[in-house]
């Protein structure tokens, strides 16, 4: 059984415009999936969908055998602990240290009082501790985060979404803001999560190259629409092309 | 081709500034407002002024008292700001895109804190006195209000401005409102918040001079009560202290804000 089923997702913010038409497609546990295809294809608002950040107007998405679009507000927030979210621009609270950052992601299990306080057991404070330790993060653990390079921001932001121990990892364009050391680096991480932590992860990349080198699976997004779902190795050319609505030669690859 | 743009450019110069010389005689014809007359006055004013406008030792004598009223009038302006920004922090939360929990409620908190806003504070001064009477009470309403208002649309644009992403992670994770509102709005917009405040404690301390007048209470009142006493060495005395104080918190202000930032 798939960990996640999209049928017929789509989404339109007003009445012409669709910016998700028709989705179809089925994610297994433990499967690294890439989502490429060019600005404003719709990759961001799709992931909004399966953790339902945004309302999808059509369709059905089930993730983990419950049916998402039927979610009270309460089961939506048990929903939101089961999948972790890292973003393009960290969005991390700058102005506090990186382990309360990490602990952040404990929220979900946490009463409004409880959180508010910020009362964490040892075990959550441990469990923060021995992710930054695989990040390579625990000599930063008490600085602030507006202290911290990007690539480190982005571990904080891997951490915080570990420690909700999600079955799914929604990844927006992690490494659009990094260098290219910093992007290995990342990437590789992500890798470890998926292969050695059984995680699915689901992440919008721009590049296509890495894509190709760290994916099972590529999906083209082209104006809302599939326009290619296959592993990373039947990517073609013409297909990349497909997706970026190009004609061949007009694109950087390596 | 190109002459000719830079004459009209010109022309269009030399019109305005005829337009501008014809409506300032015109005023001044209209108001009797003689331009002579009062450059003649002008050093007549001022050494009344350096004559009237000096401390002297007598006025010093006033000095104690003067200061009771000082006192009285900064914290009034202090409990009306921190007072004040209570509420707005809870209204701008309703009216923030990011925080609020229906657009009805963001545009009502909106509307509320215009309506606020825009009311001049004597006006809302001269208001409450017909409810209040001249009391300590209503400048301290005058001041919350007018304070009120102008910071809860402050607290709403910085809570948009630096606040939306982090709110966004955290809403991800499955946090609940006020967990967000706690763990992400407040730490991230606290600096600017604090900074509002205080430029709002100097801005009143300035006005509750103004207000007081009206009120009979505070420094306002006793520059009132001097003035039309025609003791001009003490209202100068007066002035002067209300000045050391206002640049006195500026600084401080400074200084904190350098230290939160």
């Amino acid at each position: 059984m798939a960990l996640l089923q999209v049928q017929n997702l789509s989404k339109r913010y007003d009445k012409e415009k669709r910016v998700l038409s028709d989705i179809n497609l089925e994610v297994r546990k433990g499967e690294f999936v890439s989502i490429i295809g060019p600005s404003g294809a719709g990759k961001s608002t799709f992931l909004r969908c399966i953790n339902r950040m945004i309302d999808t107007s059509e369709g059905e998405i089930h993730f983990d055998d419950v049916d998402v679009m039927a979610l009270s507000k309460r089961e939506l927030r048990k929903h939101r602990t089961k999948i972790g979210m890292i973003f393009q621009h960290y969005n991390l609270v700058s102005r506090l240290t990186v382990i309360e950052n990490v602990l952040h992601g404990r929220f979900g299990y946490k009463s409004t009082w409880q959180g508010i306080l910020g009362r964490f057991t040892e075990e959550e404070k441990l469990q923060a501790f021995n992710l930054l330790k695989k990040l390579g993060m625990e000599e930063h653990a008490y600085k602030r985060c507006d202290q911290l390079s990007g690539g480190q921001k982005q571990r904080v932001g891997i951490a915080r979404a570990l420690i909700q121990s999600p079955k799914l990892l929604l990844c927006d364009e992690p490494i659009a803001s990094l260098d290219p050391n910093a992007s290995k680096v990342i990437m590789d991480h992500l890798q470890t999560i998926s292969k050695e932590l059984d995680i699915t992860c689901i992440v919008n990349l721009h590049q296509v190259d890495v894509a190709k080198k760290y994916s099972d699976r590529i999906i083209g997004l082209n104006s809302g629409r599939v326009v290619y779902d296959g592993t990373s190795t039947e990517l073609t050319s013409s297909a990349i092309h497909t997706i970026y609505g190009s004609e061949a030669g007009e694109l950087i690859m390596e | 081709m190109d002459i000719a743009v830079f004459q009209k450019k010109k022309q269009r110069m030399t019109l305005f500034m005829v337009i501008l010389i014809g409506l300032t005689l015109l005023s001044a014809r209209m108001t009797d407002f003689d331009f002579l007359h009062s450059v003649q006055t002008l050093p007549k004013a001022l050494s009344w002024m350096a004559s009237n406008l000096v401390v002297t030792e007598q006025a010093l004598t006033k000095m104690p008292s003067i200061l009771d009223k000082l006192i009285e009038t900064i914290f009034l302006s202090i409990t009306a700001t921190t007072t004040a920004s209570v509420l707005a922090l809870l209204l701008a939360l309703m009216g923030s895109h990011t925080t609020k929990i229906n657009s009805f409620f963001g545009s009502l908190s909106r509307i509320i804190a215009s309506v606020y806003r825009n009311i001049p504070i004597v006006a809302w001064a001269l208001i409450l006195l017909l409810s209040f009477g001249q009391s300590a009470l209503t400048g301290y309403f005058a001041l919350f209000l007018a304070t009120f208002g102008f910071l809860t649309r402050a607290f709403i644009e910085t809570i948009d401005e630096t606040s939306s992403s982090s709110v966004e992670a955290l809403r991800a994770t499955g946090a609940t409102y006020f967990q967000v509102v706690a763990k992400a709005v407040i730490p991230e917009c606290s600096p600017q918040i604090i900074s509002w405040v205080l430029f709002m404690i100097e801005t009143n301390i300035r006005s509750s001079t103004l207000v007081g007048i009206l009120t009979g209470t505070g420094i306002g009142f006793a520059f009132d009560l001097y003035y039309k006493s025609m003791n001009y060495h003490v209202v100068c005395l007066i002035t002067i202290s209300i000045v050391v104080v206002v640049i006195g918190i500026e600084l401080l202000s400074n200084y904190v804000r350098r230290v939160i930032l």
